[in-house]
C-alpha cells in the first residue's frame, strides 16, 4: 500500500498482543477511530486494549524532539544531527577505548520484522558487537527452546488460531487468555478447557478443570500427567512407536512421579490430574497449550517440554485438529525471535554458531563471515553486565523497558545507572528513557509501515494511517542515521520498511523461518501466509505453511524428541523469613512495562495502581485490610501494591502484576535465578513476606 | 573432598538409584560403585502395585540408567564389612574397597509364624509370598488370592489385584483395615470401600495354618488360596551391619549428617534409623538419599525428620493419614463424617496448625490439608469449606450487583455503563455492544448483560 497521508482509513492490526487482531483504523470528526475486522484471529472482537489504541497517537507526553542530558543532568531537546552525533561519538570512543563489546543492544519482542532484523544487522555490523539480546527473552524463550529440541522447529502456535475452535480438549499451563488475549477465547468456546494456574484466573473460572498448583510445581504437574496418560491406558502408543523418539528416558523419569507424590509437591489433587487426563485423552482432538505461567520459571524449558511430553504420548502434535502450542505474549515475540535480535541467532532462526548460516547472512550482508561476532550474553546476564569490568559500557535499547520488565529491577536500574552511555529509542518517556543519555523519539505502530508474524506464524502488513509528528523519526532512520556516522555505507541500512522486508527475505532464505516466498505485495492482495513459505523460482508460488509436522517432523528422521525431564524445587522456597510464594503477571488493561497502556486514560482507570492479590486470612494473619497498602518483600527487595482480598488464592501465595513503575514494580522482588538452556528469568515465583504499608510510600 | 574418595553403595534399591545419580549432579567426581542383590537394575519398587493391577508392566518400572562413571553390580550380594582396612566382600568372593560406605540394604519382609508357611530349607511353601520385589510379583499365582494383613501395602494390593479381575480375600487381625492409623469410622470406610471393589474381608482373624492352596484360619474357616500374598510387614536388613559391629537398634543408627558410629559409613532408606524411626516412605528415603549426595560431594547438608503423609496408592479411593492417629497436645479437633457418601474427615489442631489427621473420600481436601500439614501452615479459617472442598467465593447473580461491578472485563464494563445505555435505547446484545463494547472481548459476559438487559427491561418498561 502506498504511503499517502491522505488515506482515511487503513487494514491493519492491534499495536499489543501476538493475536495481532485485525483492525480497520481511520480518521473520522471526533479523531482517530477504530473497528475490529473480520481477521479470523479476532472476527470482530477486540478487548479494551485493542479499543482504546487509537489514544496512543495522542499521548499527551508523546517525544517530539530528541533529548541530550546536559551538563547540569537535565534531558534538554536538540536538534537530529546533534543527537546523532552524540551518539556515535561516544560509540566511537567507547569502542575505540574498551572494544566492540562494550556497546550493547537491547531490542524488542514488539518491533516490527524490519526493525527486528535490521537492528541485529545493525549491532554485528555497524557496532561489531556480539552483545545484543530482547526483551522476548522473558517472553516464551523457554517454550522456543522445548519446541525446537521436540519438533526441530519453534512455531509458537504450529496451526492457525481457528483450528482450537474444533478442539473437544484444551490444557491450558500457565495461560490466562481471558485477560490477557480475550478475543482469543471465541476460540476456546467449544472445548472442555482445564486450566493449570496457581490462581483462579477469569480463564480458570470458565474452565471446565481447574488445577491450582503451588507456583514452580507445574513440572512435577507435567510429569504426573504423563504418568497418569501412561497408567491410566491414554497413552498412543502407536503414534509413539511411529512419530517420536525417546519415551524410554522421558517416561523413566515420569514413573517416579505417581498421582499421590505429585498431590504432596503440587497441591493438585489426584482426582482432579486423573480428570484432566482423562479429559484430553476421550477428545478426538485435543490441544496442550502453554504460556508464561508455565515458561517463566528457571525450569521453564524443562516445563514446557514436559507439557510436550504428555502432548506426544497423547499423539496431538503434528495431527490435524490437534496438537501443541506456545501462546506467544508480545506483539512480534513470533517474528522478533526469527531475525537476529537474540544473542545466539542470526536471521532465518538460524544458529550464530552454525557456520553455514554465517555464510550465508554474511553474503547477504556483503560482509566478510569471520568479521560476524559469536554469540552475547542473554537479556538478563546482559542487563547484568552493564557498567562492570569486562561488561558493556554504552547500551542502545529499541522498543522494550527494562527498568520495567527485567527481574531484580531496582539492580537493573543501578546496572543501567552505571553505563557511560544509554540511549533509549522510544515514543514516550518511558521509565528507562528517563535514564537515558540521549532520548531518540520514534514513529509509532500505525505511523509506519511494517511486518508483524503474530502467534501462529503468520506475516501480517501493518499499516500507516498517517505520517508519524513533525521532529519525530523510524527506527530504521535511527538505524541508518547512526550505522553511517560509524562508518558504514549507506544502502546497508535502507529506511523503506519494504526494502528491508526484501533483504530480510533472502537473509532469511532456507533457514528454519524461511521467509522468502512471502513478499509486501502478496500481503497486500489478501493472502493468508504463514512461515515457513519459501520462494520457487519459476514455479507457483508457494502457500505458505499454516499447519507444519503434518507429515513429519522437522528433525531429519522426521520424528518429535520426548525429553528427559525432571522435577526440581524453584531457586528459591519459602523460608521463616519470606513464608509466601509471590508470583507476577498480567491485567486486562495493560501490556507489558505498561509505558504505553499507563498512558491511556480509560486503561489507567480500569487498573490504576499496583495492587496484590492475597487470600484473607493470609492477609489478616499479616495485619492487612482491603484496600490498605501493602509492602512485599523478597531477598532483593520491596514492592508497594494495595491489598486486594482474592477467597479464591492459596494461602501460601500472592500475586502481584508488573506494569507498574517506581515502588510498585513487581520486578523489585523478583529472582535473578535463569533457565539453563533459555536464560528466561524465574519471574513467576520468588519467596516474600508481606506486611502492612503506608500510603506515603 | 579427599584426594581418593571411593563411593561403596550397598544395594540397589530407590534409595541407592537416587543416591548415585544426586551424588554425581552435585559434584562428586571419585568413583562409585554400588552393590545390587537383585538379579535386575534399580527399578520403582513403590509402583509394584501397578504391576499387579495391570497398570504397568515390569519393563515400565525401569528407572534411569546410572549416570556415567557409576559402577553397578547386580545379582552380588555383599557378605562382610572389613571396617579397619575398609573394604566390602561379597557372596561372589569379590572385594571392594571404599573411602566412604553407604549402607542401603532396604527392609526385608516380616514373615509371621504361621505352620506350613515355610519348607524345610526355610523357603516360603509353594503359592506363598511376600511383595518386596518384581521377583515377588512375578511369583504370585493365578485363581483366588489371599492377602494376609491389611496395612497400607495390604489394602494397595487388594484393590490392585481386584482391578486386575482376582477374586481377593483380605484377612486381618484388627477390627478394620489399618486400624494402627486408622480410627473406627475411616476404618469402617475403607472396608466398605473394600468390599464394594468385591474384596472378602476376614477381619479380627488371624491365619492358623498354610497349606498350597488353602488357608485355615483361627475360627477354622478355610479360604481357597492359591496364592497367598504376605503383607505383614517389614523390617530393616541389618544383618551385615550388625556383623560389621556398627550401632544397630530396629534400624543401623544414624545421625543427622546420616552417619553410623563409624565416620566412613554411612546408611540410608528403610535400612537406616534416625531419630528413632526408619522412613517407610520412598519420599523420605530419596530425602535422605539427596542429603547424603550433597554430603558426599563436600556440601554441607543435613537431614531433618519430615511430617510424612500416608496416602493410599489406589485409583478410586482418596485416603491420607497424616501423622500418628492420636497426636499429643492436640487442643481441638475438626471432624467431618458423612459415611452415607464414604466422606469423613478427622484433623487434631493445635491452634492453627494440624498436629495430625485422617481423610477418606476428600480428594480436595485430601491435597489441600496435606500440603499444610507437611509444610506446617496454618489452616484457613473456613475449615468446613477446606474439608469439603469448596470454592471460597461463589459470585452471587450479576442483578444483585451493585452498578460499579464490572461485568465486560475485557472492555471495563460495569453494570451501570449498561444500563445507561439500555435507558439511552439499546435494547439488545448488538446495541449494547456498540453503545459500551460490552461483549466485544472474549464474549464470556454475554449472559450477565443479557440478564441486565431482562431485568431493566422487566423492573422498568419506560424509564
Amino acid at each position: 500500500m502506498p504511503d499517502t497521508a491522505a488515506s482515511t482509513s487503513v487494514a491493519t492490526h492491534c499495536p499489543y498482543c501476538a493475536l495481532q487482531c485485525g483492525t480497520r483504523l481511520g480518521h473520522d470528526s471526533g479523531g482517530t477511530v477504530v473497528e475490529p475486522s473480520d481477521f479470523p484471529v479476532n472476527d470482530g472482537r477486540l478487548c479494551q486494549k485493542g479499543w482504546t489504541a487509537p489514544a496512543l497517537l495522542d499521548v499527551r507526553d508523546r517525544l517530539r524532539h530528541p533529548l541530550v542530558r546536559d551538563a547540569v543532568g537535565r534531558l534538554v531537546p536538540v536538534d537530529w544531527d546533534t543527537a546523532l552525533d552524540t551518539v556515535a561519538e561516544k560509540l566511537w570512543r567507547i569502542r575505540d577505548e574498551h572494544g566492540p563489546d562494550a556497546l550493547a543492544v537491547f531490542g524488542g519482542g514488539g518491533l516490527t520484522n524490519e526493525k527486528a532484523y535490521l537492528l541485529g544487522k545493525f549491532a554485528r555490523l555497524a557496532l561489531k558487537t556480539s552483545q545484543i539480546d530482547y526483551n522476548g527473552r522473558f517472553c516464551m524463550s523457554s517454550a522456543a527452546v522445548a519446541g525446537a529440541v521436540a519438533f526441530g522447529l519453534d512455531r509458537g502456535l504450529p496451526f492457525p488460531v481457528g483450528d482450537l475452535g474444533g478442539a473437544e480438549a484444551i490444557l491450558l499451563a500457565g495461560a490466562n487468555p481471558a485477560e490477557t488475549m480475550p478475543p482469543l477465547m471465541q476460540h476456546l468456546e467449544k472445548a472442555d478447557c482445564i486450566v493449570v494456574d496457581p490462581r483462579r484466573t477469569k480463564t480458570a473460572e470458565r474452565a471446565a478443570l481447574h488445577l491450582q498448583p503451588v507456583p514452580g510445581t507445574d513440572l512435577a504437574l507435567a510429569l504426573g500427567l504423563l504418568h497418569i496418560a501412561v497408567s491410566d491406558g491414554w497413552c498412543d502408543k502407536e503414534y509413539v512407536q511411529e512419530r517420536t523418539t525417546g519415551f524410554d528416558a522421558a517416561w523413566r523419569r515420569a514413573v517416579t512421579w505417581w498421582p499421590e507424590r505429585v498431590e504432596r509437591v503440587t497441591g493438585v489433587p489426584v482426582a482432579e490430574q486423573r480428570a484432566a487426563v482423562r479429559m484430553l485423552g476421550e477428545a478426538r482432538r485435543a490441544y496442550v497449550l502453554t504460556g508464561r505461567g508455565a515458561e517463566q520459571h528457571s525450569k521453564g524449558a524443562d516445563t514446557a517440554a514436559a507439557f510436550i511430553n504428555l502432548a506426544l504420548a497423547l499423539g496431538l502434535p503434528g495431527v490435524a485438529g490437534s496438537g501443541y502450542g506456545c501462546l506467544t505474549g508480545q506483539g512480534n515475540g513470533q517474528g522478533g525471535r526469527e531475525h537476529g535480535q537474540k544473542a545466539d541467532q542470526l536471521p532465518g532462526y538460524r544458529m550464530i554458531t552454525d557456520s553455514a548460516a554465517r555464510a550465508h547472512v554474511a553474503q547477504v550482508w556483503g560482509a566478510d563471515p569471520d568479521t560476524l561476532p559469536g554469540p552475547g550474553r542473554s537479556a538478563y546476564e546482559l542487563l547484568d553486565a552493564l557498567g562492570t569490568d569486562g561488561g558493556p559500557r554504552a547500551l542502545l535499547v529499541f522498543g522494550s523497558n527494562p527498568a520495567v520488565s527485567a527481574p531484580n529491577a531496582a539492580h537493573v536500574c543501578d546496572r543501567l545507572a552505571s553505563l557511560d552511555l544509554l540511549v533509549v529509542a522510544d515514543f514516550v518517556p518511558s521509565d528507562t528513557a528517563r535514564m537515558a543519555d540521549v532520548v531518540l523519539p520514534v514513529a509509532q505502530w500505525a505511523e509506519e509501515e511494517g511486518t508483524m508474524t503474530n502467534l501462529e506464524g503468520r506475516v501480517l502488513r501493518r499499516r500507516r494511517l498517517h505520517p508519524p509528528p513533525d521532529g519525530v523519526r523510524t527506527d530504521l532512520e535511527v538505524l541508518h542515521g547512526l550505522a553511517v556516522r560509524l562508518g558504514e555505507p549507506a544502502d546497508r541500512y535502507p529506511t523503506s520498511p519494504r526494502q528491508v522486508f526484501e533483504e530480510l527475505r533472502r537473509a532469511s532464505r532456507s533457514g528454519r523461518a524461511d521467509y522468502s516466498g512471502i513478499s509486501y505485495d502478496r500481503l497486500d492482495a489478501g493472502e493468508t501466509l504463514h512461515w515457513p513459505c519459501p520462494e520457487t523460482p519459476g514455479g507457483e508460488p508457494h502457500p505458505g505453511t499454516p499447519r507444519l509436522f503434518l507429515d513429519r517432523f522437522a528433525h531429519p528422521d522426521g520424528r518429535a524428541r520426548f525429553a528427559e525431564v525432571d522435577h526440581r524445587d524453584p531457586a528459591e522456597t519459602t523460608d521463616a523469613d519470606h513464608p509466601l510464594y509471590a508470583t507476577t503477571g498480567r491485567v486486562l488493561a495493560h501490556y507489558q512495562s505498561g509505558a504505553q497502556t499507563r498512558r491511556v486514560t480509560e486503561l489507567h482507570e480500569a487498573a490504576p495502581e499496583p495492587f496484590v492479590e492475597i487470600h484473607p486470612d493470609t492477609a489478616e494473619r499479616a495485619g492487612l485490610r482491603e484496600g490498605e497498602p501493602a509492602r512485599i518483600t523478597s531477598a532483593r527487595g520491596t514492592a508497594v501494591a494495595r491489598v486486594r482480598l482474592v477467597g479464591s488464592m492459596r494461602t501460601d501465595t500472592v500475586f502481584v502484576p508488573f506494569h507498574y513503575p517506581g515502588p510498585g514494580r513487581a520486578n523489585l522482588i523478583t529472582s535473578t535465578a535463569l533457565d539453563p538452556r533459555s536464560r528466561m528469568p524465574e519471574f513467576k515465583v520468588c519467596a516474600v513476606r508481606i506486611e502492612p504499608g503506608t500510603d506515603a510510600s | 573432598m579427599p584426594a581418593s574418595n571411593h563411593v561403596l553403595v550397598v544395594g540397589h534399591g530407590p534409595a541407592a538409584h537416587r543416591l548415585v545419580e544426586r551424588v554425581r549432579h552435585h559434584g562428586h567426581r571419585g568413583p562409585v560403585t554400588a552393590l545390587g542383590a537383585e538379579p535386575r537394575p534399580a527399578y520403582n519398587r513403590v509402583l509394584l502395585t501397578s504391576l499387579l493391577g495391570g497398570t504397568l508392566t515390569a519393563e515400565d518400572l525401569k528407572l534411569p540408567d546410572p549416570p556415567d562413571g557409576v559402577r553397578v553390580r547386580t545379582g552380588v550380594t555383599a557378605t562382610a564389612v572389613d571396617r579397619a582396612r575398609r573394604l566390602v566382600h561379597t557372596d561372589t568372593g569379590e572385594t571392594h574397597p571404599y573411602d566412604h560406605l553407604v549402607l542401603a540394604t532396604g527392609a526385608r519382609p516380616r514373615i509371621p509364624h504361621l505352620p506350613g508357611l515355610l519348607t524345610a530349607d526355610g523357603g516360603l511353601t509353594e503359592g506363598a509370598t511376600a511383595l518386596r520385589t518384581l521377583a515377588d510379583c512375578e511369583r504370585l499365582a493365578d485363581g483366588p488370592v489371599v492377602v494376609l494383613g491389611a496395612g497400607v501395602l495390604g489394602t494397595e494390593t487388594t484393590l490392585a489385584l481386584l482391578r486386575a479381575g482376582r477374586d481377593v480375600t483380605l484377612v486381618h487381625p484388627g477390627p478394620h483395615p489399618m486400624d494402627d492409623r486408622l480410627d473406627d469410622m475411616a476404618g469402617a470406610l475403607l472396608a466398605d470401600h473394600l468390599r464394594s471393589r468385591g474384596a472378602h474381608l476376614r477381619l479380627r482373624r488371624a491365619a492358623a495354618e498354610y497349606r498350597p492352596g488353602k488357608l485355615a484360619l483361627d475360627d477354622r474357616e478355610i479360604l481357597r488360596a492359591d496364592a497367598l500374598v504376605l503383607c505383614t510387614g517389614v523390617e530393616p536388613e541389618t544383618a551385615l551391619a550388625r556383623r560389621a559391629g556398627l550401632a544397630v537398634r530396629t534400624g543401623v543408627v544414624v545421625d543427622r549428617h546420616l552417619r553410623t558410629n563409624d565416620p566412613r559409613v554411612h546408611a540410608i532408606g528403610d535400612c537406616a534409623e534416625f531419630d528413632g524411626e526408619a522412613p517407610g516412605l520412598v519420599t523420605t528415603t530419596w530425602e535422605q538419599a539427596e542429603t547424603l549426595a550433597r554430603i558426599l560431594s563436600g556440601e554441607e547438608a543435613h537431614h531433618r525428620a519430615d511430617r510424612p503423609v500416608v496416602r493410599l496408592k489406589a485409583p478410586g479411593i482418596d485416603l491420607a493419614c497424616l501423622g500418628p492417629p492420636d497426636p499429643p497436645g492436640a487442643t481441638r479437633h475438626v471432624t467431618l463424617s458423612d459415611p452415607a457418601r464414604g466422606r469423613y474427615a478427622r484433623l487434631a489442631l493445635s491452634g492453627e496448625r494440624i498436629l495430625g489427621g485422617v481423610l477418606i473420600g476428600l480428594p480436595r481436601a485430601t491435597a489441600a490439608v496435606g500440603q499444610l500439614y507437611e509444610r506446617g501452615l496454618p489452616v484457613p479459617s473456613d475449615r468446613l469449606g477446606l474439608l469439603l472442598g469448596t470454592a471460597a467465593t461463589e459470585r452471587p447473580a450479576s442483578v444483585e450487583l451493585p452498578d460499579e461491578a464490572v461485568l465486560c472485563h475485557c472492555n471495563h464494563v460495569t453494570k451501570g455503563d449498561l444500563l445507561r445505555a439500555w435507558r439511552a435505547g439499546a435494547r439488545d446484545l448488538p446495541g449494547v455492544a456498540v453503545a459500551t463494547r460490552a461483549t466485544t472481548g472474549c464474549g464470556g459476559c454475554a449472559d450477565d448483560v443479557r440478564l441486565v438487559l431482562a431485568s431493566a427491561t422487566g423492573g422498568n418498561s419506560d424509564p
